[in-house]
């Protein structure tokens, strides 16, 4: 068993670590690489899985729940609810208009009129796991096509509830279906049913905000990195098990949660843990999808399964476009909104499988209504590929070209790491000026007081990579490394250095010696911590013996500059050599002679520099 | 050819429209530096050694600002102060400016008829900028009529676009290095130069 298991795991492995970069080479997105791996393991190629590939497709379909409830992260709800607006409208529009005209079509062609419904309600639906990954692999989110996709993404997850709850009024023999999506509800009264949904809805808000963030502050504290990927998975699956029960879907659970979760200090921490096993699982379930299709029903029926494909994507595009043009989306826009949202998406394959459970649809439906749906999942990468690189670029405008973001997802271009005393000063000077950086600190008592302080910081250790890529490190033009701990301030820039060189970096240094280790490896802008505030102290004194405010002022001005130039002369010399403190000697001498001489320039001394003179000017241009 | 150094003096430059559409259009023209001392020196720290490099290699200088108080802002009466030294600037040694020529561009809120002897301001612009004239000749420079932008208040695009042009015909015939349109005794200020070349334009 074992054994068998591992031999699986190899399979699936070595097919998408064969395929997908290969995918990629060819400039191609991941998702149908996945697909295409699924396709040449499944039972009609190579034959190394067969029946088990659906169990991997119900297993597969909590990575879609795991992407919704990292999506969910990144949108506060206070942007979830300016979006309102697109979503019931462009969602609703979308999935009202093609149920209608698909359920027309499938009445006229003699199907049962539930049948035709079903059917209606399946090819309404997108792929949510397909548009998304590929959004966020390019980057895209954030566009007005992106914002779309996403809105109507999300009513089409929110409308699958319904649906599941509407088909078994039309079936005739609804009565002995019980399991599949059946929960403990479905005997209990209407009024009940909506009862506990409506609970199970606020108790994902409450523990989100009084349970899951205590919580995750205490296994924060055991420093154990482990325990808090555990306690991320957990909140997961605890919030897709509970939507289980009471019948409603996890995915949307999980974005809810998500949400409520987006505002608290975990956030880029809880990203980066669930990041890996999100990608894990989301790439098994677009193989599971390609080992699915059924070349079988293919080869009976080529015509008609070609005809479906190319009718439902077309008939879902042009609805896309009319909805995409209601909603004044520009040209370029609207096509790639259109085009990336023509597949029929996996839910449909929970629906239709219900549908049969339920006697709507028959067994040789089923399969030909999977094959199209599994078909139209792989075409529709392709033909975004052909829509960006042969159609946009003959419309005019390109996919470069975008809109600032209006609602979602904010990655500010300052990360600001260390949020102590020093941190806190310039995060503060930052804010009252107008500019937010997000903040990272790594104590996370530190971060629940300064919390509660008002300020947005998150829990995180920064000199991790995975950590810094939720936080946005990519988009950030500027990082400012405040962190008190000299090691750890240049293991950061050595990564930073390695895998963001466009960053910008502005580094606090403890000391002289540390900003030496720092000009090493090439960084421009060091700040000794002590510097400016001892040059200060000195002023003061020597102001308290009787020296003028402005000329001391002047001469500590000049002062850090010399330092900082003859810093920079030193650091080549290796520290402790006799060289070194003969060399600290000489710039030392040469800066206080420096200092000497700017406070005399100007100074009266043998002369009153002519100004009693006549004629000055002529006398002097005559000798 | 000659070779100009605009000195550029302006505490809020990020608000004032007519110097960001001036400073532009000089930025444009080869042979034009610009140094933004605000910029340079917000703690008013003037190097004067590096001024001093500069002016060196310079053959006109500009002193580019608005009109606060009929004068020039801090910073630049700063500069003055420290960079033209004694024996360098002026004094029995103090040749290396000799033979240069200085100017003043200003930006004013007022509009002309209020700059002379019946106006509110009672002066005309070049007796309020009698110490930079005075200036320019102790260290032996050549001070020619000021570039002068008045009436800001009321400029609307279409103005500021006639002064940059303006101000890029007066660049370009100083980098040529000829100066005598603007020695002539009727020349009052360095605008009405593109008068005098181009009657069209006005």
């Amino acid at each position: 068993m074992s054994g068998d298991f591992l031999f699986q795991a190899v399979v699936y492995l070595t097919a998408a670590v064969v395929c997908v970069p290969l995918a990629k080479r060819f400039g191609l997105s991941s998702v149908l690489g996945y697909l295409l791996a699924g396709i040449l393991i499944g039972p009609y190629l190579l034959g190394f899985i067969g029946e088990e590939g659906e169990d991997i497709l119900h297993f597969a379909e909590f990575g879609v729940v795991m992407m919704l409830f990292l999506i969910g992260l990144e949108i506060e709800p206070k942007n979830f609810w300016n979006m309102r607006k697109s979503i019931l409208g462009m969602g609703g529009f979308q999935v009202g208009l093609t149920i209608v005209i698909v359920f027309a079509i499938a009445y006229v062609t003699e199907l049962e009129w539930p049948t035709a419904l079903a059917v209606g309600m399946a090819f309404s639906l997108s792929s949510t796991a397909i548009v998304l990954q590929t959004l966020k692999e390019k980057g895209l989110m954030e566009t007005s096509y992106g914002q779309s996709s996403f809105s109507v993404l999300l009513f089409q997850d929110i409308a699958v509830i319904p649906m599941l709850a509407l088909l078994p009024l039309f079936s005739s023999s609804a009565s002995d279906v019980s399991d599949g999506h059946g929960s403990f509800l479905e005997n209990l009264p209407l009024g009940f049913q909506t009862l506990a949904v409506l609970l199970s809805v606020v108790l994902v808000i409450l523990a989100g905000r009084y349970f899951f963030v205590p919580v995750l502050r205490l296994v924060a504290n055991t420093r154990l990195r482990e325990l808090f990927s555990a306690s991320a998975l957990l909140i997961v699956i605890a919030i897709a098990y509970l939507m289980e029960l009471v019948g409603l879907s996890p995915a949307l659970g999980a974005f809810l949660g998500g949400v409520v979760l987006a505002n608290s200090e975990f956030k880029h921490e809880l990203e980066s843990n669930l990041e890996p096993f999100k990608g894990l699982l989301l790439g098994l379930f677009f193989i599971a999808v390609g080992a699915s299709i059924n070349f079988l029903v293919i080869g009976q029926s080529p015509d008609l399964v070609a005809g479906l494909v190319i009718g439902v994507i077309a008939l879902k595009a042009l609805v896309l476009l009319l909805v995409g043009r209601f909603f004044k989306l520009s040209t370029d826009q609207n096509l790639l909104f259109a085009i990336g949202l023509s597949q029929i998406g996996e839910f449909a394959f929970v629906l239709l499988g219900f549908a049969n459970q339920l006697g709507i649809v028959d067994r040789d439906l089923l399969d030909l209504l999977l094959v199209v749906t599994a078909i139209s999942m792989t075409v529709s990468p392709i033909l975004a590929i052909v829509n960006e690189r042969i159609i946009l670029p003959r419309v005019g405008t390109k996919e470069s070209e975008e809109r600032p973001p209006d609602h979602i997802g904010k990655h500010k271009p300052i990360i600001l790491v260390g949020f102590g005393h020093f941190g806190s000063t310039v995060g503060r000077f930052l804010r009252a000026n107008g500019v937010e950086p997000t903040i990272l600190d790594h104590d996370s008592n530190r971060v629940d007081l300064l919390r509660k302080m008002g300020f947005e910081v998150y829990y995180g250790d920064a000199t991790r990579e995975d950590l810094l890529e939720s936080a946005g490190v990519e988009q950030a033009q500027i990082l400012i490394s405040a962190i008190d701990d000299p090691e750890a301030s240049l293991r950061l820039v050595e990564t930073l250095q390695k895998h963001y060189p466009h960053l910008k970096l502005v580094i606090r240094a403890k000391s002289r010696i540390d900003a030496y280790e720092l000009l090493k490896l090439g960084v421009e802008n060091i700040y000794r911590e002590s510097i400016d505030t001892s040059v200060r102290l000195a002023c003061d004194v020597l102001q308290m013996l009787g020296r003028r405010k402005h000329t001391l002022y002047r001469q500590a001005q000049n002062f850090i500059k010399y330092d900082e130039q003859s810093m920079r002369r030193l650091v080549e010399q290796s520290l402790n050599s006799e060289e070194y403190i003969n060399r600290v000697r000489l710039e030392i001498a040469q800066q206080e002679a420096l200092l000497q001489a700017d406070l005399r320039s100007g100074r009266l001394e043998d002369d009153d520099h002519l100004w009693s003179s006549v004629k000055p000017t002529r006398e002097d241009s005559s000798d | 050819m000659s070779k100009i150094l605009i000195l550029f003096a302006h505490p809020r430059f990020e608000e004032s429209r007519i110097n960001h559409a001036l400073i532009e259009t000089a930025s444009q023209i080869d042979g034009v530096s610009i140094r933004d001392l605000y910029e340079l020196y917000p703690d008013f720290n003037v190097d004067i050694q590096a001024e001093q490099i500069e002016l060196l290699q310079h053959d006109v200088i500009i002193f580019h600002h608005p009109f606060y108080w009929y004068s020039c802002p801090p910073l630049l009466k700063q500069w003055i102060d420290l960079v033209l030294e004694y024996n360098w600037a002026y004094g029995p040694h103090g040749k290396f400016l000799s033979g240069k020529i200085a100017l003043n561009a200003l930006t004013a809120g007022g509009i002309r008829e209020v700059y002379n002897e019946s106006g509110s301001n009672n002066y005309t612009i070049a007796e309020f900028l009698r110490p930079f004239e005075q200036t320019a000749k102790l260290c032996q420079m050549e001070y020619l009529p000021p570039f002068a932008v008045l009436g800001t208040h009321r400029l609307d695009n279409n103005g500021i676009k006639e002064y940059q042009k303006q101000y890029s015909q007066l660049l370009y015939l100083l980098g040529s290095g000829e100066f005598a349109p603007l020695r002539a005794h009727n020349c009052q200020f360095a605008n009405d130069l593109a008068v005098i070349k181009n009657p069209v334009v006005r």
